[in-house]
C-alpha cells in the first residue's frame, strides 16, 4: 500500500513528548531526536521527566519515564507546555501523560502493549483504546512491537529480547520522518554506539519506523518545521546544562593555569557532573569520590590551600552539610566554588524534581555573619557562562562562591553557540610570591583580596584557620574592634565586587515589570512574549548575580508600578527584595516540582495588567 | 648547592604558644621541632593541618605552612591537598575527640586510601578544649562533667581501629618520652603512604597521670612492651593455640611488615586501657599503592598540556553545526 505522496504541513513550532516504561530507552530516542533536530538547524529545548525509582515494576505509572522537546523555526525558550504529539509505549505511559494533552493533540501508542494485564497494570479497567478515553485525541495505533520484530528477524545473530529492546528506535524512525529529521545524523550515532548483530537491529527498527511512517496510511501529513534562520553566526552544539557546567569549570582551569579538583559525594541530581568530570583526566582534572559531602567540600577546600581551582557540587542536604567548610572558606579566605544543583526539599524532599528553594540557604544559610557571592544560572548552555564567572570571581576576590543551579536546567539541553577559548575573559590567580618586606597574609589589595601563597613557596609560610584574624597579620585575635572590622571586611569585599547592571527586556515604561532568577528564565520570557503579541505591556528582567544584586535593581524596581517575582520557591526573592528594598513585590510562587510553564506564566501577568 | 643546615628555631612559629602549664602538647612540639631539621625538607614544602581541640592549635606553632580546620575535618583537608600537590610532606594533628569522635568518618577513609598524610593523634582521653567531657578513648565509668555518674560507653582502642581501617602504618608512642617519639616520627615521615601515630599525652587539668603507668620512670620501664621490627617482645608470648598473652614463655618475634593485619591487632589487644602492660612502638608498616600516587604526576601533565587549543577541541567535540 503506497502513498501517492505525503501531505505536509509547515509549522513554526512543534512539541514532541515521548513517554514509555523507564526500561523502554525513552531518554536515549528522545535525545537522538534531539540531535539530528539540532543538527537540522531548528532552535530547541528538551525537558527529560524520570522516574524516582531506577526500575519502578515494569508497566505501572510509577515506572514511566518521559521526554519532551520543544522545536522551532525561531528563537523558543522552553520545553514547551502542552505537547502536539505523544508516543505513549504502553498503557502506563498513556495514563500517566494524558492530563498533559490538550484536546485535538495527536498521540500514538505502540497498540502492541496494550494487552488486558498491560491495561490492567496501569489502573484502567478497560482498554483506554476502547473505551472513549481518547476520543478527544486523534489517536494513531501503531503495532510497534511486532513491526521492530518482523524488522529485526532476518538478522543474523540479533535475538528476540534485541527486538524487544529496539522499539524505542522503531518509534523514533516514525517521528523522524514525522518531522523531515535528518536520518544520518542518527544512523551515524548507532553505529557508533553499538556492533554486531545489535547494531544491525537497532538500524533495522529505526529504518522500519522511518519506512512505516512513509508508507502507511495511518499517518498521512508530514510536518516540516523550517530551519531558525535568526540566529547569530558561530558554531553551535546540543548541549544541557551539566555538560555545559563541566565545560565552565574546565574553561575556568585552562585559563586560570590551576588544576581543577573536584571533591563530591554522590547525590541525586548532582552526581551527573562528578560523572561527566570524572571522564576528563585528558584535561588534567581531578575528581575525588568523598567519604561524604562534609569531606567533598573539605578536599575542595584543601586543594586551594595547594594552588588548586577547588570544587564541590550537591544538592538537597549536601548543602547542609557543606555549610560548616564553607563558613571555614569564608573566613579562610581561599577560593572555593560550590554548586548546588536545587531539587524540591525539605530533607530527601522530591530528590528527582526541580525547586528553587536554596536561595535564602546560599545567601544566609551559615552561622556567624558569612557572606559570599551567589550566582544562578539561567539555561543550559548560559551555566558554562555561570559557572566560569563563579570561578573568577573566587579566584580574584579569594572567596568562595554559590553558583545555584538546578536539576530543570542540569537536565535540559538547547543549542548552544560554542565559545572561542581566546575570547574567554583572563582569570588571574596572582599568587604571591614575592618576599620583599614582611608577609601579612590577611593584607589587602584594590579587590580588598588577601594574598593567595600556596606552599612551596619559600619564606612566605603562614598558618590560617577558622579562628578570627587579627587585620593584616592574620594572627588569632579575640579583640573585639577587630572582629567588627574584620566582619565588615568580609562583608565589603563581596559586596564590592562588580557586577552588570540589570537589563530590561521590553518597554522600560511598562505597565509591569516581571522580575525573576535562574531556570524561569525562558519560561518568563515565553509568558511574557506571548502577552506582548496580545497588546499587554510587560517588561522583563533576569538576575544572574544574587549577592551582590546589581547596582540598578533598587531604582527598577521603584520605577515600575508593580513588580511581579516568579519563583518556583514560596516567595524567597520577594522576600530579599522587600527586605532590601523596601519595594511591596508580587510574590508567585510554585512548589510542584515541576518548572513554571510558559501558559501559568502568560496567565500571572495578564492578571496584573488588568 | 647544598642547603643551609636547618634548625630548630627554623620551625618554631612567631606565636606565642597557649596551652595549660603542663600539658603534654608542649613536651610534642618540642620533639617536633627538634627532630624535623633531620628530616632534610625545607619548611615551605611542609604544611600542618589540624582540626579542633587543645592539639588543634599545633599548626600555628610550627613555622611552617597550616591550616587551621574546622572539628574532625583534618584528614579531609589533607587529602584535597594531597591531590592537588604530591611534593609536599603533609601533617595532620588531632585530638582522640577530634579524629575518633566528630571526625571519625575521614579518619578512617583516609587510612583506607593511603593518602600521603602523617596523623599525629594527641590521644589524651579527654575532651580539654571544652573543658573536661569524655571522650570516645575515656575508660568505661569515668567520671566527667558530662558523665556525673560514669560513662557508661566503653572506649575505641585507636590502634585496633586504625589497623581496621586497613591502615598500613600504626604506632604508638609517648609524649615525653624524648627518644621513642623522634623515632617514631621517622619512621611515619618515612612511609610512603597514610601514617598513624597515636601519641598518649597527659592532659594535667582534666585527667592528670592517666599514663602514669607508662610515663613514670619506674612504672615505665616494667609496663612498656616496646616493638622493634626483627626483635623479641618481651613480655609476650604465644598460647598453643597461636593466641598472643602477656606472660614469659615462647618468645615473640615482631614483624611489621606482616601483610596480614592480624598480627598487629592482636599485638593491639594486648591492653585495653595504658594502665598497665602495653605494647609502644610500631604496630604496622606495610607497602601498599599510595591514593593518586601515579595520577596526580599525570593529571599535572595533563593540566600543564591544557591549553585553548583544546580547550576549543574539547567544546567542540561531537555533532556540531554552523551558521554563516
Amino acid at each position: 500500500m503506497e502513498k501517492e505522496e505525503a501531505r505536509t504541513e509547515t509549522r513554526e513550532r512543534v512539541v514532541v513528548r515521548m513517554a514509555g516504561d523507564s526500561g523502554d530507552g525513552m531518554q536515549l530516542a528522545g535525545s537522538r531526536f534531539t540531535d539530528a533536530t539540532a543538527v537540522f538547524g531548528n532552535d530547541l529545548a528538551t525537558l527529560p521527566d524520570f522516574p524516582a525509582e531506577i526500575r519502578a515494576p515494569a508497566g505501572t505509572v510509577a515506572g514511566v519515564s518521559a521526554f519532551q522537546i520543544h522545536f522551532a523555526s525561531r528563537d523558543i525558550l522552553t520545553p514547551g507546555d502542552a505537547p502536539d504529539v505523544l508516543v505513549a509505549m504502553n498503557p502506563a505511559a498513556l495514563k500517566a501523560n494524558l492530563p498533559l494533552m490538550r484536546r485535538g493533540a495527536t498521540i500514538l501508542v505502540n497498540e502492541d502493549a496494550f494487552s488486558v494485564r498491560a491495561v490492567q497494570k496501569a489502573g484502567y479497567a478497560v482498554s483506554p483504546l476502547e473505551d472513549g478515553t481518547l476520543d478527544p485525541y486523534t489517536v494513531k495505533r501503531v503495532p510497534m512491537s511486532s513491526l521492530t520484530t518482523r524488522a529485526v528477524e532476518g538478522i543474523e545473530g540479533a535475538t528476540s529480547r534485541d527486538a524487544q529492546k529496539a522499539k524505542n528506535l522503531f518509534a523514533l524512525g516514525v517521528l523522524s520522518w514525522l518531522y523531515d529529521r535528518p536520518v544520518d545524523v542518527t544512523e551515524r550515532w548507532i553505529r557508533g554506539k553499538f556492533s554486531g548483530p545489535v547494531c544491525e537491529a537497532n538500524l533495522a527498527a529505526f529504518r522500519a519506523g522511518w519506512s512505516f511512517g512513509e508508507t502507511s496510511e495511518l499517518i498521512d501529513v508530514q510536518v516540516k518545521v523550517d530551519r531558525n534562520v535568526d540566529v547569530a553566526p558561530g558554531t553551535y552544539r546540543n548541549i544541557n546544562g551539566t555538560e555545559a557546567t563541566a565545560l565552565g569549570l574546565i574553561a575556568a582551569s585552562v585559563k586560570s593555569g590551576l588544576p581543577l579538583v573536584f571533591g563530591a559525594y554522590p547525590i541525586t541530581p548532582a552526581s551527573d557532573l562528578l560523572h561527566a568530570l570524572a571522564r576528563r583526566q585528558d584535561m588534567g582534572v581531578r575528581t575525588i569520590q568523598a567519604e561524604d559531602e562534609i569531606a567533598a567540600a573539605s578536599m575542595a577546600l584543601g586543594a586551594a590551600f595547594g594552588g588548586a581551582l577547588g570544587v564541590t557540587c550537591t544538592s538537597g542536604p549536601g548543602l547542609d552539610l557543606k555549610t560548616e567548610t564553607i563558613g571555614l572558606a569564608v573566613m579562610l579566605e581561599l577560593p572555593m566554588v560550590i554548586i548546588d544543583v536545587q531539587r524540591a526539599g525539605p530533607s530527601t524532599g522530591m530528590p528527582t524534581k526541580t525547586e528553587q528553594s536554596d536561595l535564602l540557604q546560599a545567601l544566609y544559610g551559615r552561622h556567624g555573619e558569612s557572606p559570599l557571592p551567589v550566582l544562578a544560572a539561567q539555561s543550559p548552555g548560559q551555566c558554562f557562562e555561570a559557572v566560569y564567572e563563579a570561578a573568577r570571581i573566587a579566584i580574584t576576590y579569594r572567596t568562595p562562591v554559590i553558583l545555584l543551579s538546578d536539576l530543570f536546567v542540569a537536565n535540559s539541553s538547547e543549542p548552544w553557540r560554542i565559545p572561542q577559548a581566546a575570547a574567554l575573559a583572563p582569570i588571574d590567580p596572582n599568587f604571591r610570591t614575592s618576599t620583599s618586606g614582611p608577609f601579612l597574609p590577611y593584607s589587602r589589595d584594590d579587590n580588598l583580596a588577601r594574598p593567595w601563597a600556596i606552599p612551596g613557596t619559600p619564606g612566605l609560610q603562614h598558618r590560617i584557620g577558622g579562628l578570627e584574624k587579627a587585620d593584616r597579620t592574620g594572627a588569632i585575635s579575640y579583640d573585639g574592634p577587630n572582629h567588627a572590622r574584620m566582619t565588615q571586611l568580609r562583608a565589603e569585599k563581596v559586596d564590592g565586587i562588580p557586577v552588570p547592571d540589570l537589563q530590561i527586556h521590553g518597554e522600560t515604561d511598562a505597565d509591569l515589570l516581571v522580575l525573576g532568577w535562574g531556570s524561569s528564565y525562558g519560561t518568563i520570557r515565553a509568558g511574557a512574549r506571548r502577552v506582548r503579541e496580545g497588546g499587554g505591556r510587560v517588561a522583563t528582567a533576569h538576575l544572574q548575580h544574587l549577592r551582590p544584586l546589581p547596582a540598578n535593581v533598587g531604582p527598577l524596581l521603584r520605577k515600575f508600578e508593580r513588580v511581579l517575582v516568579p519563583e518556583m520557591n514560596s516567595g524567597q526573592l520577594a522576600h530579599e527584595l522587600r527586605a532590601r528594598y523596601l519595594v511591596d513585590v508580587i510574590s508567585y510562587g510554585k512548589v510542584q516540582g515541576q518548572p513554571l510553564l510558559p501558559s501559568e506564566m502568560e496567565q500571572e501577568i495578564w492578571r496584573h495588567l488588568s | 648547592m647544598a642547603a643551609p643546615e636547618l634548625t630548630k628555631a627554623d620551625f618554631q612559629s612567631d606565636q606565642e604558644t597557649r596551652w595549660c602549664p603542663g600539658c603534654g602538647d608542649y613536651a610534642v612540639l618540642a620533639a617536633v621541632q627538634s627532630f624535623f631539621p633531620a628530616l632534610g625538607i625545607p619548611p615551605e614544602r611542609i604544611v600542618f593541618v589540624s582540626g579542633i581541640g587543645c592539639a588543634g592549635r599545633f599548626a600555628y606553632y610550627m613555622d611552617t605552612y597550616g591550616m587551621h580546620g574546622i572539628h574532625g575535618r583534618g584528614p579531609a583537608l589533607a587529602t584535597g591537598l594531597a591531590s592537588a600537590r604530591d611534593d609536599l610532606s603533609i601533617w595532620v594533628v588531632t585530638g582522640d575527640g577530634d579524629a575518633l569522635s566528630i571526625g571519625g568518618n575521614h579518619l578512617i577513609h583516609a587510612l583506607r586510601r593511603n593518602v600521603p598524610v602523617k596523623i599525629l593523634l594527641f590521644n589524651n582521653q579527654i575532651y580539654g578544649l571544652t573543658k573536661g567531657q569524655a571522650s570516645p578513648t575515656s575508660e568505661r565509668g569515668k567520671v566527667t562533667k558530662s558523665t556525673p555518674f560514669g560513662s557508661i560507653d566503653g572506649p575505641f582502642n585507636p590502634v585496633s581501629l586504625a589497623l581496621g581501617a586497613e591502615a598500613t602504618f600504626v604506632a604508638r608512642t609517648i609524649d615525653t618520652d624524648k627518644q621513642h617519639l623522634p623515632m617514631v616520627l621517622r619512621a611515619a615521615a618515612e612511609h610512603e603512604g597514610a601514617a598513624l601515630v597515636e601519641i598518649y599525652q597527659n592532659c594535667p587539668v582534666f585527667n592528670d597521670g592517666a599514663f602514669d603507668a607508662l610515663r613514670d620512670r619506674k612504672r615505665g620501664e616494667i609496663n612498656r612492651i616496646h616493638l622493634e621490627h626483627g626483635q623479641p617482645i618481651r613480655g609476650v608470648t604465644r598460647d598453643p593455640d597461636g593466641s598472643l598473652r602477656l606472660g614469659e614463655g615462647e618468645p615473640v618475634i615482631h614483624d611489621a611488615h606482616r601483610e596480614d593485619p592480624s598480627f598487629a591487632f592482636a599485638l593491639s589487644r594486648l591492653s585495653s586501657s595504658p594502665d598497665g602492660p602495653t605494647p609502644i612502638g610500631i604496630f604496622r608498616d606495610v607497602r601498599r599503592p599510595v591514593s593518586g600516587r601515579e595520577l596526580t604526576g599525570q593529571l599535572a601533565a595533563a593540566h600543564a598540556g591544557a591549553d585553548d587549543a583544546s580547550l576549543d577541541a574539547l567544546m567542540r567535540a561531537g555533532d556540531t553545526w554552523t551558521i554563516s
